[in-house]
C-alpha cells in the first residue's frame, strides 16, 4: 500500500517537473489535469477502510481536478492558436532547475516535522510543500492570466496531499479543500476568464499579462 | 439570536433579487443594516453567547470587531441609495445582493469558532465581495477584481494549509479531533510544536493576505483603487478587521500552546514592514483612492504590530479597530463624493475640494489629521497607547521606527491631501452638476463624530468590552 502511495506521490512531483518545464500552455493544463486525477483517486487508497464519505471525496476530487477544471481552462484557450507563455520572468530551464531545488527543500523541510506513527514512512509532506513551492513559483515568475490560474491550481494540489493525512480523523477538513477547488473552478475561471475575454478582447489572455492597474 | 444575525441579511438579500425596481432595492441595503445592528445591539450588551455545539460563540473580541463593522455599515448603509440612484442607468440587483451577504458572511467569520467553519466564511466573504468590486464593469475594475481573487485565493489556499498543519498538531500527538477553538486553546500545551509553530507562520500569511499586511497587499491599491468608494469603506473598515480576528482566534491557540514569544514577534515584523511599505507608496501617490488603500495597509500594520507587542499595546489596537474603521468610512465617502464630482481620481485632476464641495473637503481634511493620528481624535488616542507600550517595555528601536513611518505618512498624504482641497477648482468639476446632498454627506458626519466622541471619551460598556478583549489576548507563558 505505502509503496503505491509513494509511486503515485513520485508521479505527482514528476508532473510538477512536466509543468514548470513546459512552454505550452496546452500541455501544462494537461498535466496539472493529471494530476488532479492522481490526487483525487489518493484518498480510497490511503484510508484505511473505504467509506462512503471517502469515496464521495475521491470523486468529487477526480472530477473536479481531472475533468472540469482542465477542461474549463482548456476551453477558455483560443482554439485556432496554440498558444505559448510569452516571456516568463524566468525561462523553463532555469524554472525546472529552480524546482528540482525546491522539491529537494521540501524534503529537509518535511524532516523537521515529525508524524504521526501510522504516516511515517510516506512521502505526503514532501509532495505537498513541493507543490505548494511549485504552485508559487508558477504564480510568480508567469505573467498571464491562465498561468496563474495554473499555479493556484498546482498550490491547491498541494494542500489536498497534505490533507490526506486528516482524511481519518477530520474527513470535514478535506472536504473543505474539494470546495477551494469549487471556488477556483467556478468563480475565478469561469466567470472572470469568460468576462476577461469578453471585455479585454484584445488581450489574449492565455499569451499576454494584464498591466494596466500599476503603480507609476 | 446568532443564526438571526447570518440569516437576516441573507433573506433581504433574497428580497432584494425578487423586487423588481432598481429604486427600490437600494433602499434594501440600510433595511439590512438596522435589522442587522438592532440584533446586535443587545447581544453586544449582553453576555457571551454561544450556539449549541459550540460552532458559533459571541465573545468580547467578536463583539468588538462585529459591532464596528455593524456601526460602520449602518451608517455607510444610507449613502447607498443617493449613490445607487447617482449611477440609475446600471443594474443594481447583484450589487444590493452581494452588500447584503457582506454584512451575513462577515458575521460568520466572526461568530465562527471552528476552524474549518472560519475558512469557509472567509472564503465566502471573498466571493461575496468581488461583485461590489467590479461593479463600474469596466477594464480597469475587472483587472483590479481578478487580482483581489487570485491573491486572496493564495491566500485563502495557504490559510487552509496552515488549519490543515494545526489539525495535524493535535492528531500526531493523539489527542481528541476537534476544531473548536476553546478546544484547541485547551488542549494546545499538548499540541506538537513543531506544526503548530508551522501553522501560525501560514495562517498569518494565508489571513494576512486578506488582511492586507505587506508584502501580500499588492490586491489592495487595486481592489480599493477601482472599487465604490463605499466598498473601500467597508473592505477597509469591516473586511480586513474580519481577517484580523481570525490571526487573534489564531494566536491564542499559539499562545495558549507556549509558542506565543514567536507568534508575538512574528507580528511585530510583519506590521512594522506593512507600514513601511504603505509609508513608501503613499508619499508622491497620485491616486486618491489608492492612497487610501495604502493608509489601509500601513493600519493594519498597525493592529498586528500592537497585538505583537502585548501589554496594553493590544488594548490600543483593539481600541484602533474602532477608530480605524470610523476614520476609513470618512475618508472613502469623501474620497467617493469627489470622485463622482470631477470625474477623475487622480490627484493631478481634483483641485479646489473646499470651494467646490466645501463640507465633503472639510471632512476629508478631518479625516487626514484623525488617520495620522493627530489630536484630538480618536486614532491619536489608540496610536499613542500602542506608542506608551513600546517605552514601557523598552522597545525603542521599534518605537524610533514606528514615530518615523508615521511622519512619513502623515508628510507624503499630507501633501496630497492640501493639493486636492485647496486651489481653484477644474473647468469639468464647477461644470458637474453634482451637489452636496443629505444622503452623500450626513453619513461622514456621523461616522467623524464617532472619531471625535473616541478621542475624548471611550464610553462605560466599549471600555469594559476592550478591558475584556485585551485580557483574552493576554500572553500565559
Amino acid at each position: 500500500m505505502v509503496h503505491l502511495v509513494d509511486a503515485l506521490l513520485m508521479a505527482v512531483i514528476i508532473l510538477n517537473f512536466i509543468a514548470l518545464g513546459s512552454s505550452r500552455i496546452r500541455s501544462s493544463v494537461r498535466v496539472v489535469g493529471y494530476q488532479g486525477v492522481i490526487l483525487g483517486t489518493l484518498p480510497l487508497i490511503v484510508h484505511h477502510s473505504v467509506t462512503w464519505r471517502g469515496v464521495v471525496i475521491a470523486m468529487a476530487a477526480v472530477l473536479l481536478k481531472g475533468l472540469v477544471i482542465p477542461k474549463m481552462l482548456e476551453a477558455s484557450l483560443h482554439p485556432a492558436r496554440a498558444p505559448r507563455e510569452a516571456r516568463p520572468f524566468v525561462g523553463f530551464i532555469s524554472s525546472l532547475l529552480l524546482g528540482a531545488v525546491g522539491t529537494g527543500l521540501a524534503l529537509l523541510f518535511a524532516q523537521t516535522l515529525p508524524l504521526a506513527e501510522a504516516h511515517t514512512g510516506l512521502l505526503l509532506v514532501p509532495a505537498s510543500l513541493s507543490n505548494v513551492m511549485t504552485g508559487f513559483w508558477i504564480l510568480t515568475t508567469r505573467r498571464t492570466a491562465i498561468a496563474h490560474v495554473l499555479g493556484i491550481l498546482v498550490l491547491e494540489n498541494g494542500v489536498f496531499t497534505f490533507g490526506l493525512l486528516l482524511l481519518d480523523a477530520m474527513p470535514e477538513l478535506v472536504e473543505a479543500g474539494v470546495l477551494l477547488d469549487v471556488f477556483v473552478g467556478v468563480f475565478l475561471m469561469g466567470i472572470l476568464l469568460k468576462h476577461i475575454d469578453r471585455e479585454l478582447s484584445e488581450v489574449d489572455i492565455a499569451a499576454e499579462p494584464m498591466t494596466i492597474l500599476r503603480e507609476e | 439570536m446568532l443564526i438571526a444575525l447570518l440569516i437576516l441579511p441573507l433573506l433581504v438579500a433574497v428580497a432584494a433579487f425578487l423586487l423588481p425596481s432598481d429604486r427600490g432595492r437600494a433602499y434594501l441595503v440600510p433595511l439590512g443594516g438596522l435589522l442587522h445592528f438592532g440584533i446586535l445591539a443587545p447581544l453586544v450588551a449582553g453576555p457571551t453567547v454561544t450556539s449549541s455545539g459550540h460552532w458559533l460563540v459571541f465573545d468580547p473580541l467578536g463583539k468588538l470587531v462585529l459591532g464596528a463593522i455593524s456601526v460602520l455599515y449602518l451608517v455607510c448603509s444610507f449613502f447607498v441609495p443617493g449613490y445607487l440612484g447617482h449611477y440609475n442607468h446600471r443594474p443594481n440587483r447583484f450589487f444590493v445582493m452581494a452588500m447584503l451577504g457582506f454584512l451575513s458572511a462577515t458575521s460568520l467569520v466572526i461568530l465562527a469558532h471552528h476552524l474549518g467553519l472560519m475558512w469557509v466564511a472567509m472564503e465566502a466573504t471573498t466571493l461575496i465581495t468581488a461583485p461590489l468590486i467590479y461593479f463600474n464593469r469596466n477594464a480597469k475594475s475587472l483587472e483590479a477584481t481578478w487580482k483581489y481573487l487570485l491573491i486572496c485565493s493564495v491566500g485563502i489556499a495557504l490559510a487552509l494549509l496552515g488549519s490543515f498543519f494545526l489539525a495535524y498538531a493535535s492528531i500526531k500527538n493523539g489527542l481528541p479531533p476537534s476544531l473548536l477553538f476553546e478546544d484547541l486553546v485547551k488542549l494546545a500545551p499538548q499540541l506538537s510544536r513543531p506544526w503548530l509553530h508551522a501553522a501560525f507562520a501560514l495562517l498569518l500569511v494565508g489571513y494576512g493576505t486578506k488582511m492586507g499586511l505587506a508584502p501580500m497587499h499588492t490586491w489592495k491599491p487595486d481592489a480599493y483603487g477601482e472599487a465604490p468608494g463605499i466598498v473601500g469603506a467597508l473592505l477597509a473598515g469591516g473586511l480586513s478587521n474580519c481577517a484580523f480576528i481570525a490571526i487573534l482566534r489564531v494566536l491564542r491557540i499559539s499562545q495558549a500552546g507556549g509558542d506565543g514569544v514567536y507568534a508575538h514577534e512574528a507580528m511585530v515584523v510583519m506590521g512594522l514592514v506593512s507600514m513601511a511599505f504603505a509609508a513608501v507608496f503613499m508619499v508622491r501617490q497620485r491616486d486618491i483612492k489608492r492612497m487610501l488603500a495604502y493608509s489601509s495597509v500601513e493600519h493594519m500594520g498597525i493592529l498586528v504590530l500592537g497585538v505583537g507587542l502585548g501589554g496594553e499595546a493590544v488594548y490600543g489596537a483593539l481600541l484602533h479597530v474602532m477608530n480605524n474603521a470610523a476614520t476609513k468610512g470618512v475618508m472613502f465617502l469623501a474620497a467617493a463624493n469627489m470622485h463622482r464630482t470631477y470625474g477623475s481620481k487622480q490627484i493631478a485632476d481634483i483641485k479646489g475640494v473646499l470651494h467646490r464641495l466645501p463640507i465633503s473637503g472639510a471632512l476629508f481634511i478631518a479625516g487626514f489629521f484623525a488617520i495620522t493620528g493627530s489630536p484630538p481624535f480618536g486614532p491619536f488616542v489608540s496610536l499613542f497607547t500602542i506608542l506608551g507600550q513600546m517605552m514601557k517595555s523598552g522597545r525603542f528601536a521599534v518605537a524610533a521606527l514606528f514615530l518615523a513611518l508615521l511622519g512619513i505618512v502623515f508628510v507624503g498624504m499630507g501633501a496630497s491631501v492640501l493639493a486636492i482641497v485647496q486651489g481653484r477648482p477644474t473647468a469639468l468639476a464647477s461644470a458637474s452638476p453634482e451637489k452636496e446632498k443629505l444622503w452623500s454627506t450626513a453619513p461622514i458626519v456621523v461616522l467623524l463624530a464617532i472619531v471625535v466622541l473616541l478621542g475624548f471619551y471611550v464610553p462605560a460598556p466599549l471600555q469594559h468590552l476592550l478591558m475584556q478583549g485585551t485580557a483574552m489576548l493576554e500572553v500565559t507563558r
